[in-house]
Order: C-alpha cells, then structure tokens, then sequence
C-alpha cells in the first residue's frame, strides 16, 4: 500500500501563491479560509540575507496528533496513501485536532467540522496530482509514493538535501523541503 | 473499502470526476448552453485563452453541472504549458465578483460623483452614438480617441476607424515596456515585443535589473526561470529590494534607486577593457564600436560604486560571471521598466550589454520569435485619416513608434492641435495608470463625452457620462491571439459561462455602436463565431477542432543560430549600433550617459514600486479569491529605518510626497529585504472608486503619490520611480 | 534575524490558535471540582460502610451536588462543539489513544456513578422525590448496604481520580502546545480539583445548614434547584476537616505548579517561550494575581488563620479557591493555545 507523500523544491519556489488558489477552487474551500499557504522565512541582516519560501498544508504525518486526540475517529489515517482524512459526519467539532496540529494545518470549516488539506485524494484517485501540485507555474512541488524506492519523491531526497518542518514535535511530518 | 470521506467529498469525486474521468478532456468541449442544461455532477470542460494579464495563456476552463467550477492550463499552449499563474487559476472569482459593473449606466450626477441611473444597452449605445455623431458633426470624427488595453477593445478600435477616428493611446507603451522596446528599436532594429523571446530555460547565467520574476507572474519566464534555477543557472539581481529572485541570485545587488545606468555602463566598460565581450559578434555585427567603446572608458567600477553603492569588486566580478557563460548570459530587457524618465537610453545600454555577451539569435540569450499567419477578415476599407494623430506633435518624441499617452491627455486638455471632445475607454483605469491624476482629471473636464467600457466600476469609471459593462474573458468570444514565442501558434478565446447579469461582450457592443454610427458595414458578420470560422476557412484552420483543443500551433522554425536561424539587423547600418547615429542626428546621447538621480530632501525616500504576484494591475484588487490572499499592499521599509522612525511592521500609516499629496493609509513592513534608504510598494491598490468595494480604500495607491513624473525624450515613457515621500503616522 | 511571514489566515487559527473560549475552561473547572468530590465522596462513604460517622453530611448527598453540576459542565463543554449536531458520534467508537474519548467514557460512567450515589440517600435531599415515586425510595434503600457502598465508594474514588487527571491529560497529550504538553498537568488538576471540590463542599455545608426542604413534586423540585442539599445539617468537626484538607491539596497544587514551570524553563526553546506566557508575557498578572496569590497562597494563609482560631471561619477562602481554580484552567487553557513549537532559528 502506498504511503504517499511531497517533496517540494523551495530552491525552486516562487511563493506565488497558484498552490494556494488552485486548492481554493479545486476543493470549494470557503471563503475566507485557506487549506495550504506560504510561509517565507527570512535569515540575516541587510544586506546579507537569506530566504525560503514554502508552501505548507497538512503534513499528512506518519505520527499524527490530530488523529490520536480524535476521540470519534473522524480524523483518520485513510488506508489509501495512509493519508489523514477527516469524515465530516463524524466530527462533533471539539477542535482538539486544531490545538494538537503543530503546523496549524487545520480550520474549522463554517459547516462547523474540521477541514484541512486532503492531498486531492479524489484526483489522485484517478492518476492525477494534487491541485496544488499540479497548477505550480515553477514545478517545485512533487507528489508520490514514499514506500516506493523507485518513485521521484525518493529519487529527489535521495539527490538533495531536505528537510522537514518541526522535527522537534515528533509527528514525522511526511512534506519534505529541499533546501 | 468504504471510503470514509467527507461527504462533499463524495458527491463531486464520485459523481462528478467520475463522470469527467470517463471521457478525455478536450473530447467534452461544449458550448455553455448545453453545460448550463447538463444532469447533475457532469463535469464539462471549454477551452479558452486568459485575459487575467496580458501574458494570454490558454487554458481549459471546468464547469460543474454548468457552474464555473475552475480554470486550468491547456497542455497544448505553449505560454501556460499547462499551468496557470495564480491569477489565472483564480479567474474564476471574476466571474462571480459582487463588485462586478451589471447593467449599462448613464451618469446623473456631477461627472466624478458615481452617481448613475441604470439603462437599457439600447439607450446606452443610442446616447454613446448620438454624442459621438455630435462631436465628429462639430470638430470631426478625429476629435473622439480611444483608451485602450487588452484584446476586448479591438472590435472598438476597429469600429472607431472604420468611424473616422485616428486618435488612440495604449499605457503599455509610455506607461510600460515602451522604452525597452524603443531601446531595443535603436539598437538591434525591432523591440522585443510581447512575449519578450529570452530563452530563460536554456540560460546559464541569467541578470535580472529589476525584474522580479516570480512576483511578476509573466507565466512561461516564471516556469523557464524555474527550470533555470533547476540546472543551476547563475542569477545576478539588481534590485534595492531583495525580491524572490534576489533570493534565488548567487550576486544580489542592492542598488541605489534611479542608479541602474550606471550600473550596466560599468559592466560595458569592464567587458571592454578586460576584452571579455563576443569579438567575433562586435566584427561581424557591431557599428560603431570605437566610437562606443571611447564613450564609456571613464565608466569605471570605482566610478559606477559612488553612484550605484554597489562595490566596484562586485561589479567586476559580476562582469566576468557573465562573460564566462556567454553567449547563454541573458540580460533580461525587462518590461514595465519607465521608471525615471530616461528609460529608453537604459534600455539600450541592456541591449548594448547583451550584445557584448553575443547573444543574439543563441540558445540561452534572445531567441528570434517565430509567428504564424491566420487570415484576417475580409473588411471594407478604412477610410483615410483626415487629420493627423495628436498625441506626439511634430514628433515632439522622435523615437515613439505607438501613441503617447500623455501626449494624447495634454492635447485633450489644451485642445491642440484640434480639440479632443470625446473618449472611448477601454479596460485602461487611467486614473491609475497615467501620472499626475489631476491632469487626467482636467483633461477629462474638457470632454464632451467619457464612455468607459470596463468590468468594474473603476476610478475611471467613476468619471465616466456612459459606463458599458463589458463580459468577463470567460464569458465572451474575442478575436484570436496569434502569438509569437518558441514557435508561432494561435489561440482561442470563447465563452465558458453566460454573464451574470447584462454584461455584453466588447465585440457585440462595438457591433451595435458601429450600426447606429451608420458604419455597421465594417461588422458585416452575424457574431464572432462566424468571424473566427470565415478566418479559419480561409486559414485551412479546422475550426471545430480548433474550438475544441483552443489552441493551433503554427510552423517550427529555427529560432537560435544553433537551430540553423540566420540573424540580421533593421537599423540604418543593417548592424548592431553600438553607436547610434540616428540618435546623434536627433541631439540625443548616441551612446547611453549616465545622469545621477536627484537626492531627496531630508526625510524623504524614493518609492519604487513593483507587482504582486496574485494581481494585475489594479484590475483585480476585488477578486474574492485574490483579495483573500492579498487585500492590501503594504510599504516596504527597512527594520532599522522603522526602528528609526518609531515604525513595527502592520502599524498603519500615509505616505505624504513632495507634492503634499498623502496617500490612503498602508500597512507597514518593517523588513531586513530593502535598502535602508528605499521604500517599495505593489502598485495598484488604494483604490477609491465607490463601487469596488471590497477594495475601496485597501492600501495605497503608488499612482496617487505619482505626480512629478519625468518624461523619456526619446519616446514619451513616464516615469515612476521619481517622487519621493515621507510618512505620516496614523493617530 | 528570522522575518517569517505567512499567508495563512484562518478564522481561529490565526495570528494565534484560539479555538476554545470561556466553555471549555469552565467544563475542565467543573470536571476537576466533580472529579474531587467523587474523590471526598468516596472517601466519605467508605467511612459510612465501615460504620464510621454514619451521618456524614457531605458523604453521600455530595454526589447529588456532583451529578448537577456535572450537567453544567457537559452543557459548557456542548457549547464548545462546533459541529453539536453529530455530538453523539463520541459514543459510535472508542479510541485508545486519544484523551479525549477516554473522557467521554470516563464521563458518561462517572454520570452513573454520580447517579447511582446520589440515590443513596436521595430521600434525606429530596424527600418529595421519593414520596411520588416510590420505586425511588426502594432503590435508595437498596444500595445502602456496607458492600454495596463500598462498591460505590470505590468507583467514586477510581473515577473520581480517572476524570480528575483526564481533564489535564487531555491539553498534556498536545505535542503542538508546549505549555500544556507536561505531564504534571493531570496531577496538577487533580488536586486543583480536590481542593476546589472541599472549597464547593464547604460553601455547601456553610449556605445549607439543614433547612427543611419543601415538600410535593412541584414545591420539592424548585427547592432543588435552589437547594440540592437535604436539611440534614452538618456534624461538629466537619468544617475544620473541609478546611485541613483544603489546605493541604492547596499546597500539593503550589508544588506541582512550581514544577510544571520548572520543568518548561528548563527545556527547550519552545517549552521556555512557553513558560514566558506565564511568568510574564500576556497572561503573567492573572497566572500571579489570580492563581498564584488570590487562588492559593491567600487561601492557604487564611485557612491556617481560621483553624488557628485568629478568625472566624467565613466562605471567603472557599471562594477565592474556587476562583483560583477556575482561573489556573482559563489561564492555561489560553495561555497554552498561545504557546507553539518554535521554528529553531538556526539551521
């Protein structure tokens, strides 16, 4: 079974916000709310500086906090891609995943359950990329099987140097930067 | 399995994707009317070309049981390469924009005063005709000019000079990339155009002045720059500011504002004096060369660092860098570059700089675009233009090769040559893309009559006596773009969605208008549909085909030398003219001198201003899906300098220039990524029309604080970058 | 330097996580205090099943007060859902690993406890209750066995101790939040809990000194809602055991608070930034005024006061711990979702 996964390109990114937008009308995320984003960090003082832009989702974690605090099992580890899922009709809305999300990748949804990035589980079903992936103008983000050695997402780590966001909180976040 | 999915989830994906997945893509194109009547969860897809920017990229637009769900890259076009810049991909909040224009309006209050009362399109179209045929009965049809920008306004233009009308201006010359393609004129014979032929893919060192790809979403430079990055091109930027592409730069230089001539005369004079230039191109190509080369040999480094603040070390090595990869260095000519009013000589000391590296015709410089042909139309002939243009008076701008606008805006206001009693606006918000508003303003008092044809009720709008409310891109036919790039091709542009409300598309008003002008011989066709298939006919373009995959591709033919292309030159010597003689004969600097900025007074700071990656202009402040992301622009200021002036980031405040206009309120961003000497802002926003009110009063307008512009003596560019401006804090 | 800046803005999430507002502090506050008073409860009826102070006020009539004010919190914390509609899925699954179902499970058994306690004396409290429905009466008397209360006084004590702990656990399994990610908060709560459950029972045995309650279904229904208590009054010695032991929970809860901030100042730059919060950033005056000094050190001094006889015994002390532990769970939860693990600055 896969366990799918992204590796993106910070070298590469722009920062100019497609991801974003594509994930807007791709999944009808409402107004005002925003499933993934981007961060740029900043190191150093004028003039000699340095910057990583990033576009950040939920990190669909091997160790997911947000599904371990569920306590109706609407957050979920999907077996399809061994992804994490939210079933809406399962939520009672106690909002405890938001708090355990280290990365903020959760929101509740004005429906009143909690809502997030879900990889475009419904286009990867059918042999496509994710919105966001596949809208980016530079190329940077690429989406695939972490299990399979042979898959471009292991070909590039295996390549570059990377790395993952909040290591320190133990999640095993499975969005992969290359520096 | 059961999918324990959320349930929205289910019903698109299983329904609705399912449905779509079944059938291949570009097999499903079908007009809107069928899609509107189409059972639930059926997915249709219509491809058409974009006009969220000027880049038109083709793109495959996705209806959900006949709502406009998305907008994609078509795969077929060569501009978008299957991926939309995120304005594109946002496209589909035009269409749905409460801010939207939804009915024609007539003006009933004072002009400015957004006072209207909605009307029919037919008295609309009766008044617009009436007052038209009024102004060319007393001072001649010439005495009625178009504004203009964008695809939609070439059925106006066409109709007006069936009408008479000679007069017409365009701000994506003077306002633009006007003086980098004049530059360009004079040195190599032909500007760069639009798309600008940089093969950035195949660069191995690419040198960006002011170019902030990335935050400029000029899509296919952004996907190439990517792919440039991605073989580990070496990037030099020039800009005060540290943009997204300084920060992707081996040699980021932070220069000081309006000092950029200085800057690339240093590297032309390192070039020749070190002897580090394509020999062999200046032989065979060049004219004039000595003479270049004695002109700049007091250009030094050491000189170029007083004035620049960019070490002399740096410059030199920059130079050889570029000489090192040449002829694949590309010094990008840039586009919206009127920044200080002598852009077009900058412009040509670029282009002089890319001639030193050889790169003309060569993979991974300026490739030589290659088109394609698609018959036109069989119209009537114009009739001949009675009176000659107004905008550039004697050839007050020698060099200027389209309409000034200026030019066109001061002889409205002083009425000479002959007066100027009418203006036909089209989607150009000339409140915020001229100078100095209170021209525009005054020039518009002189006029008898302001129709503006526009999407949103924009400032311009809000002066106007008739408002048309035009269709979105997505709701309309237009004419073909037939683009030059890589290999020529030809898009096309047909409605995905009806309008929302009483939108009309441009080419349906400008029939109308032309009918009641009694010059409806000039539209003979029933609709667009008609006017694409006779030009496809005549073509041998396969029409429906064409409808449905939205994109034909025109011959491939060598564009690089590598390929096999050969190069030559349209100036007067049929040479590359370091020297420009033609310059020389007109009293201009035949080689590029460099004139130092003037200083500001004490407490002031240049503004430079720069784009957003997720707007155009300030067409697009009141997309929901755009506004969401950014709803207001923000002043770029140096941490310490903010430190200085008792400023932290999101504190608001107003820019005040020496003029004493102060700007809408702005937020500020106290940052490490900017010369502690400079202020940056994304132009567009500040917006003060009424109506749009989801960006009404959202950030500052650059425009506004715009008001001493200078203007290029070669060719009439404004420029933008020459105010300074100081802050009020916001009680 | 570190400039970060991002898009992201989502209503509740952003600048700052704030998800939870006044409802779930108030539902942690009154699960700790029921929690404690299942705990004195308990204890209270092992008392009486050994034959020991067979007229403990606070023994069996506690749970009655525990079971209603149980409905308070559960309503606070149904507040809270956002998705209140689907609030019945919790009781579809079960999930090991997340605190959260534990609670509610722990909960819905602590509810039959808190029930099946409340009865056994139910007739002493609401004796209109069990003159109409006799059945009432008979079950009473049923469970009033020495085994039969010891059962129960066990269960009081085991979930009395489970929802205790639970309801810190439930911030402390948040790797997300530093402040709250200790272990020390489910003990830390467990004895904010007891002290505010003697504070509740003393305020009880001070504000219904055996009243006779009114009689009839609709006269004895509106008696027990302003009076849950029964009219039996209180033994000697009651209060200043109340009060002893307050003191010494008051004192236990200063020491783990102590180390809850020794352990975060101590770690990493996260838990230290964390830590801040508290000690001086945007919640210092209310961890400190309210908490620290009004919630327990003032109580514990004049507690001591009283049993020392230098004053009278009043409600005061009571109050101000029932205060300050409504405060310690606002100021965490809060502060806590203000918390975040830091980017590191260097990399």
């Amino acid at each position: 079974m896969a366990r799918f996964g992204m590796v993106i390109d910070t070298a590469k990114c722009v920062g100019c916000m497609d991801c974003v937008v594509a994930c807007q009308t791709e999944n009808d995320v409402p107004h005002g709310h925003c499933r993934d984003w981007i961060v740029t960090e900043v190191r150093g003082t004028y003039p000699t500086l340095e910057m990583e832009i990033r576009s950040e989702r939920c990190n669909h974690c091997d160790n997911p906090p947000c599904v371990y605090c569920c306590p109706t099992g609407a957050s979920h580890v999907e077996p399809f891609g061994k992804t994490v899922q939210v079933t809406a009709n399962r939520c009672i809305g106690c909002k405890a995943c938001l708090a355990a999300c280290p990365y903020g990748a959760r929101f509740v949804h004005p429906e009143g359950y909690a809502d997030k990035c879900t990889f475009c589980l419904h286009r990867v079903k059918e042999g496509k990329d994710p919105a966001c992936v596949s809208v980016c103008p530079t190329r940077c983000m690429h989406f695939g099987d972490l299990d399979d050695p042979k898959s471009e997402v292991n070909r590039l780590l295996g390549s570059r140097k990377w790395h993952t966001l909040l290591p320190e909180a133990g999640t095993k976040p499975r969005i992969f930067y290359l520096d | 399995m059961p999918s324990p999915s959320r349930r929205r989830f289910l019903k698109i994906s299983a329904a609705t994707l399912g449905a779509a997945a079944a059938v291949p893509m570009l097999q499903q194109a079908t007009p809107f009317a069928r899609a509107a009547s189409a059972g639930p969860g059926t997915v249709t897809t219509i491809p058409t070309y974009c006009e969220m920017c000027f880049w038109k990229c083709g793109g495959i637009a996705s209806l959900r049981d006949g709502k406009l769900w998305k907008f994609e890259g078509n795969p077929l076009d060569p501009m978008s390469r299957g991926r939309l810049c995120p304005r594109g991909t946002g496209a589909p909040g035009n269409h749905i924009d409460p801010d939207r224009l939804k009915r024609p309006l007539i003006r009933s209050g004072e002009r400015g005063q957004e006072q209207w009362k909605s009307v029919t399109w037919g008295e609309a179209l009766d008044y617009v005709a009436e007052r038209m045929k009024k102004i060319a009965a007393e001072h001649g049809p010439e005495s009625i000019a178009l504004w203009k920008h964008g695809t939609g306004s070439r059925f106006f233009e066409h109709v007006m000079r069936a009408y008479g009308c000679v007069n017409k201006a365009a701000p994506s010359f003077a306002q633009c990339r006007g003086p980098r393609d004049i530059g360009n004129l004079l040195t190599y014979g032909t500007g760069l155009g639009s798309p600008e032929p940089t093969d950035i893919a195949n660069t191995r060192c690419l040198v960006l002045i002011g170019t902030h790809l990335g935050e400029n979403m000029h899509n296919t430079q952004v996907q190439e720059f990517a792919e440039a990055i991605g073989k580990g091109a070496t990037i030099i930027c020039v800009d005060p500011r540290y943009s997204t592409a300084a920060s992707k730069a081996k040699h980021w230089l932070p220069i000081r504002p309006g000092t950029d001539l200085a800057l690339v005369l240093a590297w032309l004079n390192v070039l020749v004096k070190e002897g580090l230039y394509d020999k062999d191109f200046v032989a065979k190509h060049g004219h004039g060369f000595d003479k270049f080369a004695a002109a700049i040999a007091e250009n030094t480094p050491e000189w170029a660092e007083k004035e620049t603040g960019i070490a002399a070390g740096v410059i030199r090595e920059t130079a050889r860098e570029m000489a090192r990869h040449r002829p694949a260095t590309l010094v990008h000519p840039g586009r919206r570059v009127n920044w200080n009013g002598d852009d077009a000589q900058r412009a040509r000391a670029i282009a002089l700089l890319n001639a030193l590296l050889g790169n003309w015709g060569r993979q991974g410089g300026i490739f030589l675009a290659a088109g394609m042909k698609i018959a036109g139309y069989p119209f009537p002939k114009y009739p001949e233009p009675g009176k000659p243009k107004v905008d550039n008076p004697d050839g007050r701008w020698p060099f200027a090769d389209e309409e000034v606008t200026t030019g066109l805006r001061e002889a409205t206001i002083t009425g000479k040559p002959y007066p100027i009693k009418g203006w036909v606006v089209y989607a150009a918000n000339l409140i915020q893309t001229l100078p100095n508003e209170k021209e525009t303003i005054e020039a518009i008092k002189k006029l008898d009559l302001l129709v503006v044809v526009e999407t949103h009720p924009s400032e311009i709008a809000g002066w106007a006596d008739v408002v048309l409310p035009d269709t979105t891109f997505l709701e309309r036919h237009d004419d073909f773009y037939v683009g030059w790039g890589r290999q020529g091709w030809a898009a096309m542009r047909q409605p995905v969605v009806a309008p929302p409300d009483e939108q009309k598309p441009a080419w349906w008003m400008a029939k109308e208008l032309a009918n009641r002008l009694g010059v409806g011989a000039y539209m003979p066709f029933k609709d667009m549909e008609e006017y694409l298939a006779v030009r496809c006919e005549k073509s041998g373009i396969d029409y429906a085909k064409f409808k449905r995959e939205g994109i034909v591709m025109g011959p491939k033919k060598p564009i690089t030398i590598e390929e096999g292309a050969e190069i030559a030159f349209d100036t007067p010597s049929k040479k590359v003219e370091f020297f420009s003689d033609q310059l020389a004969k007109a009293g201009f600097d035949p080689v590029p001198k460099y004139t130092p900025p003037e200083a500001p007074p004490a407490g002031f700071y240049p503004l430079v201003t720069g784009r957003s990656p997720v707007h155009t202009f300030s067409r697009t402040q009141t997309n929901p899906l755009l506004a969401d992301l950014v709803g207001e622009n923000e002043v770029w200021i140096n941490a310490a300098t903010a430190a200085k002036a008792g400023l932290k980031s999101g504190q608001y405040v107003r820019l005040k220039n020496e003029d004493g206009v102060v700007s809408n309120r702005v937020k500020v961003k106290a940052t490490q990524r900017i010369r502690p000497d400079t202020l940056y802002m994304v132009y567009g926003f500040g917006h003060t029309a009424k109506g749009l009110r989801r960006a009404l009063n959202k950030g500052a307008s650059a425009a506004q604080l715009n008001t001493r512009y200078k203007v290029d003596p070669l060719m009439g560019g404004t420029s933008i970058h020459r105010n300074f401006v100081t802050f009020e804090k916001e009680a | 330097m570190l400039e970060i800046t991002s898009t992201r803005h989502n209503p509740f999430v952003d600048p700052q996580l704030h998800v939870w507002g006044w409802e779930i502090p108030v539902y942690l506050f009154f699960g700790g205090m029921i929690a404690g008073m299942m705990i004195l409860a308990g204890i209270a009826m092992l008392r009486v099943a050994r034959g020991e102070d067979p007229e403990s006020f606070f023994s069996v009539q506690t749970p009655l007060l525990g079971f209603m004010l149980m409905n308070v919190g559960m309503l606070a914390l149904l507040l809270d859902l956002s998705h209140k509609l689907y609030v019945w899925a919790v009781y579809l699954t079960f999930e090991p690993l997340s605190p959260m179902s534990w609670g509610s499970w722990v909960l819905l058994v602590a509810y039959g406890i808190l029930m099946a306690s409340a009865l056994v004396r139910i007739g002493d409290s609401w004796p209109w209750l069990t003159r109409t429905f006799p059945v009432v009466g008979r079950l009473s008397a049923a469970l009033e066995t020495p085994s039969r209360l010891r059962l129960l006084a066990f269960a009081n004590i085991g979930f009395g101790i489970g929802l205790g702990i639970y309801t810190g656990i439930l911030l402390s399994a948040m790797v997300a939040r530093p402040l709250w990610n200790s272990a020390i908060l489910g003990p830390l709560f467990l004895f904010s809990g007891l002290s505010a459950a003697a504070a509740m029972v003393h305020i009880a045995v001070r504000i219904f000194p055996g009243r006779p309650a009114p009689q009839g279904l609709v006269g004895g229904a509106f008696a027990a809602m302003w009076q849950p208590l029964g009219a039996r009054a209180p033994r000697a010695g009651t209060e200043n055991a109340l009060v002893r032991a307050d003191v010494g929970f008051l004192g236990v809860e200063l020491v783990l608070l102590a180390l809850l901030l020794l352990g975060l100042v101590t770690a990493g730059a996260s838990q230290i930034a964390a830590a801040q919060i508290l000690i001086s950033g945007a919640y210092a005056p209310a961890f400190w005024g309210a908490i620290v000094f009004a919630g327990i050190v003032l109580p514990i001094a004049l507690q001591l006061l009283e049993l020392g006889h230098r004053i009278p015994h009043t409600v005061v002390p009571a109050l101000l711990v029932l205060a300050g532990g409504f405060a310690l769970r606002w100021v965490l939860v809060n502060a806590g979702q203000a918390s975040q693990v830091l980017q590191s600055a260097s990399r």
